[in-house]
């Protein structure tokens, strides 16, 4: 009797669903994505398989298993997999979506969903606050207060607006802007988080709710093109937005501010002695391919030595905040006992540098956390991209 | 109406609940303004010892097998008979998991108001503490016989204290007959670790704590105070305490009423999660560490000197 | 079995709380509202129970704003029937006024088991649950962790401090004040509860006049009194310690 009646069953609505994934099937069993994946070897089902459970009817297996939830989304399966399946988004964030609409989940990736949901951003913070990081100096104009219209609409992203740790890269980005006469503004306490990170966890709808809130915002103003701070957000913005037809020109800072290079050069005056390394984000790099306009940048502050790590670029090591592992800390780390973060660290410390720059906001207080710890690290400096260029000016 | 007051008594196996104490020490209080007697409610147990510092003017004792061990049914019962029978001023117990419970019920049944949550009672006026201690309310002390369901705050545990046992009563056992719920056993905490997101005082250690062996010293202190051990990510990334005593945004959001933060800084990671807690006193050789921001008290020494040193006060203070 | 699931709305205390002109209340315009987190584990048991054993689940909650959201969220976990109260609650509504205004409405529903949470962080006259319980003339057991059903009685898990439980049998119908559920209250995807949205009905009761006799009159609310930053306690280690001591005794904890 067996047949049908397991197939009604939920986990085996996933197999059929995913079954039905041409792209599933081209995967020729190499292993790649499982050796590459920085927590393969603790997965009870690493990605290859995992598609090798769907093939011989053993999904339940899979579903049955929590260690999906160590995916952090870093892509790093779907860059290296010869048959270009895109494993992150169609395998790995599918699974962990069946597993939230049964509410098998982590409780501390709960939490940050909860929060998303109701504050509109994962740490819980009163969304009145979302503009607190903003100082009397530094003249940051709001959408609606201020204006209704402006060439670049700065889309200031969660940590930036809401960790201490992280809201020195908000205030140096705006010292940028303000020193490049850019005409632009923000969202103020109307910006909702972008949901990306929270859709690679599995919580689609929460995505789709939280890219509405902001399309929005958006709709009410005149602007050219969208900044934002955060990589995440403009991997929304440039990939999954436009999926809901939200559809909005969108550069992460480095690249606007790689365009303005020559205005910007004269400006950095101010030396940096020191070997810097660069962390390239998942979400910046390996996803959307965005490697040089950094490095450029960082090249143009005066008496930086740039120094590379073992993996640089595409073969870049995450900072295991990706995909909710920025949520799910505890967990992994039972699970793990290691940090991605500290491995990071570690291979700059390898690499002889003095600075280890970043330009995604949830790189910078997991690298400082973990330079407390890894041995050597203790005079390594996590700085954001734009804290370096804001230092470098007069 | 007299001017009476009764103070319920919660006990559990065998001990006297702190905040029966405080109630007391409120009851006298407010007996000097009224010109009444403490009466101290006693249902069940062994009278003479539970009896024996409490500062009552007399204990009311009431035995029955059906007050042998707590429940809101029968503590409920029993009080109405002798809140009927004399009619107090005011009938006090503690805002807890009996008495906030039985107050509750005695309220709707007597028509008497109850104000829950109360710091103190001064001068005709209350004062309560809501919204997890972040707003006050006063007001008028009700002039009918009214209910009360004291939280810790307004006074100490000695000050309900008395050296010499007050006299004992025995009431007769009122009709018990209409209870409707029955006590079958304790069930003792489960084995494995306590759960720290319910402790009323937490030690929370971080990296001022250097190394593993310096732990002892703040396991004294918390057994002392009558609490736990937390930490912060160093200690248990070193695997120093398990990751059920992590605090943090990794590990457990806690509330307690006093959170004693030795050797923390202040990380958002950490502070996120204890801004539930009533009180925090931050000990920091770094006068800059954020945890100063948050703290309401603070001290600038070294934790690994201050914890033995505390330890001895606090049994000292203790030992009386 | 039919489970009445009574719930409240509390002020989030992740905003900030600000007092109103009269300087007794709370200023309502910069509250925002969330479910009572003892109220959310009531819902959570109850539905627990509900997969178990079967029965029907029915949440009832006074109208405030997010009501609506509360009473989805609830659906799309598996309650059965949304009930709102309506009335006028802006002006004033307590445990006393809230726990009558229910009493006709619970006993009408004629359930097997009230279950509701034992306490609101906003509450200055008692637990709901223990006045709805004595206007039901049903017995109450507050701090329940855990609930099973054998027949017309119920075995309760009852909390103490320090992780120590009792177990209490109580005749039903009772009256239940929940602190926590055997499981963390749920997760509910976005998806489910906007399925839910299109296919629930929120049904709608009235008030009526609310007796607020019961509480004591307030006549001021403030914030506690707190510096910016902490009071620095100076000396050598023995002064230290003997100061702590001394502020933890006024605290009542020694």
């Amino acid at each position: 009797m067996s047949g049908a009646a397991v197939l009604d069953t939920a986990p085996n609505a996933t197999a059929q669903g995913l079954l039905g994934d041409p792209e599933l099937w081209h995967c020729i069993q190499c292993g790649t994505c499982s050796g590459i994946c920085p927590f393969g070897y603790l997965m009870d089902f690493p990605p290859s398989k995992m598609i090798a459970a769907l093939r011989s009817e053993t999904y339940q297996k899979v579903m049955a298993a929590d260690t999906v939830w160590m995916c952090i989304a870093c892509s790093a399966c779907t860059t290296a997999c010869p048959t270009k399946i895109p494993i992150t988004v169609n395998l790995m964030s599918r699974t962990k979506e069946e597993l939230l609409l049964e509410g098998n989940i982590p409780s501390e990736l709960q939490a940050a969903l909860e929060n998303s949901q109701r504050y509109g951003n994962p740490m819980g913070e009163s969304p009145r606050k979302r503009t607190q990081w903003i100082q009397e100096t530094d003249q940051v104009p709001f959408m609606g207060k201020d204006t209704r219209e402006a060439d670049i609409l700065w889309f200031v992203g969660d940590y930036p607006s809401f960790h201490t740790g992280v809201q020195p890269t908000a205030r140096a980005f705006a010292r940028l802007l303000n020193a490049l006469g850019v005409n632009f503004a923000i969202l103020g306490n109307d910006e909702q988080s972008d949901g990306d990170s929270q859709r690679l966890a599995g919580e689609r709808g929460l995505f789709e709710m939280l890219a509405e809130k902001n399309a929005r915002a958006f709709g009410k103003y005149t602007f050219n093109m969208i900044v934002t701070t955060d990589p995440h957000a403009y991997n929304a913005f440039k990939n999954a937005y436009p999926e809901l037809d939200i559809r909005y020109p969108a550069q992460h800072y480095t690249q606007f501010l790689a365009e303005r290079l020559e205005q910007l050069k004269p400006l950095l005056k101010r030396e940096l002695q020191a070997k810097v390394t660069y962390h390239d984000p998942c979400y910046l790099g390996r996803v959307n391919g965005v490697y040089d306009e950094p490095r450029a940048l960082l090249s143009a502050i005066p008496g930086i030595t740039l120094v590379e790590m073992v993996h640089n670029r595409s073969t870049s090591l995450c900072c295991g905040g990706g995909g909710g592992g920025m949520w799910m800390d505890g967990f992994q780390w039972e699970k793990a006992g290691v940090r991605l973060s500290e491995w990071r660290v570690r291979e700059a410390v390898r690499a002889g540098a003095d600075i280890l720059a970043v330009a995604c906001p949830y790189e910078k207080p997991r690298f400082e956390d973990a330079t407390k710890t890894v041995k050597g690290a203790d005079k390594l400096l996590v700085k954001d991209l734009s804290e370096l260029l804001a230092d470098a000016m007069e | 109406m007299n001017q009476d007051i009764f103070v319920l008594v919660e006990h559990l196996r065998g001990q006297v609940a702190d905040i029966t104490y405080v109630a007391l020490a409120q009851a006298q209080s407010l007996a000097v303004e009224t010109g009444g007697k403490v009466i101290a409610v006693l249902f069940g147990g062994n009278a003479v010892e539970l009896s024996k510092n409490l500062a009552a003017d007399m204990v009311l004792h009431v035995e029955s097998p059906v007050l042998a061990e707590y429940t809101c049914d029968a503590y409920a019962s029993a009080l109405t008979g002798l809140i009927k029978e004399k009619s107090p001023r005011a009938v006090l117990m503690g805002d807890t998991t009996m008495g906030a419970e039985v107050a509750g019920v005695l309220s709707a049944r007597l028509g008497m108001p109850l104000i829950s949550n109360c710091v103190s009672i001064k001068g005709g006026k209350f004062s309560a503490k809501i919204c997890g201690g972040k707003m006050m309310v006063e007001g008028e002390l009700p002039a009918e016989p009214v209910l009360v369901a004291m939280v810790p705050g307004g006074f100490r545990v000695e000050q309900g204290q008395a050296a010499k046992a007050p006299e004992i009563k025995t009431s007769p056992v009122p009709d018990l007959s209409g209870v409707r719920v029955a006590f079958k056993q304790y069930v003792e905490p489960e084995g494995g670790d306590i759960d720290i997101t319910t402790q009323k005082i937490l030690v929370g250690v971080g990296r001022g704590l250097q190394n593993g062996d310096n732990l002892e010293l703040a396991e004294e202190l918390a057994e002392a105070l009558g609490g736990a051990v937390c930490a912060s990510r160093p200690v248990v990334d070193q695997g120093w305490l398990p990751t059920t005593r992590l605090v943090g945004k990794s590990g457990k959001a806690i509330k307690p009423k006093l959170y004693l933060a030795l050797g923390i800084s202040g990380a958002p990671e950490h502070t996120e999660t204890i801004t539930g807690s009533e009180m925090i006193i931050a000990v920091n050789t770094d006068p800059a560490a954020p945890i100063f921001d948050l703290a309401k008290y603070g001290a600038e020494v070294d934790m690994l000197d201050l914890m033995p040193a505390l330890s001895e006060a606090v049994r000292k203070a203790k030992g009386g | 079995m039919k489970i009445v699931v009574p719930v409240q709305l509390v002020p989030d205390l992740v905003e900030e709380l600000v007092v109103d002109k009269s300087g007794k209340a709370l200023d309502l315009d910069t509250v925002r509202w969330i479910i009572s987190e003892p109220d959310d584990h009531a819902i959570e048991q109850a539905i627990l129970m509900k997969e178990k054993s079967g029965g029907e689940v029915i949440i009832l909650a006074p109208d405030f704003e997010g009501v609506d959201d509360v009473l989805f969220a609830a659906a799309a976990k598996g309650a059965d029937r949304l009930v709102k109260i309506t009335g006028d609650f802006e002006s004033g509504l307590n445990a006393h006024a809230l726990a009558r205004a229910l009493q006709p409405l619970v006993k009408d529903m004629n359930p097997d088991l009230v279950l509701t949470g034992v306490q609101t962080h906003n509450g200055l006259d008692g637990p709901i649950g223990a006045l709805l319980a004595e206007y039901l003339q049903m017995p109450y057991i507050g701090y329940v962790s855990g609930v099973s059903v054998q027949g017309n009685k119920a075995l309760i898990s009852k909390d103490y401090p320090g992780g120590l439980k009792a177990e209490m049998e109580v005749s039903l119908p009772a009256v239940l004040g929940v602190s926590s559920a055997e499981s963390a209250p749920r997760y509910v995807p976005i998806s489910k509860i906007r399925m839910v949205m299109k296919t629930s009905k929120v049904e709608e009761q009235d008030a009526g006049d609310l007796d607020l006799s019961g509480a004591a009159v307030v006549t001021r609310m403030s914030p506690p009194e707190s510096a910016e930053r902490a009071t620095m306690i100076t000396g050598k280690v023995d002064d230290v310690a003997a100061k702590i001591v001394a502020i933890i005794q006024e605290q009542g904890l020694l």
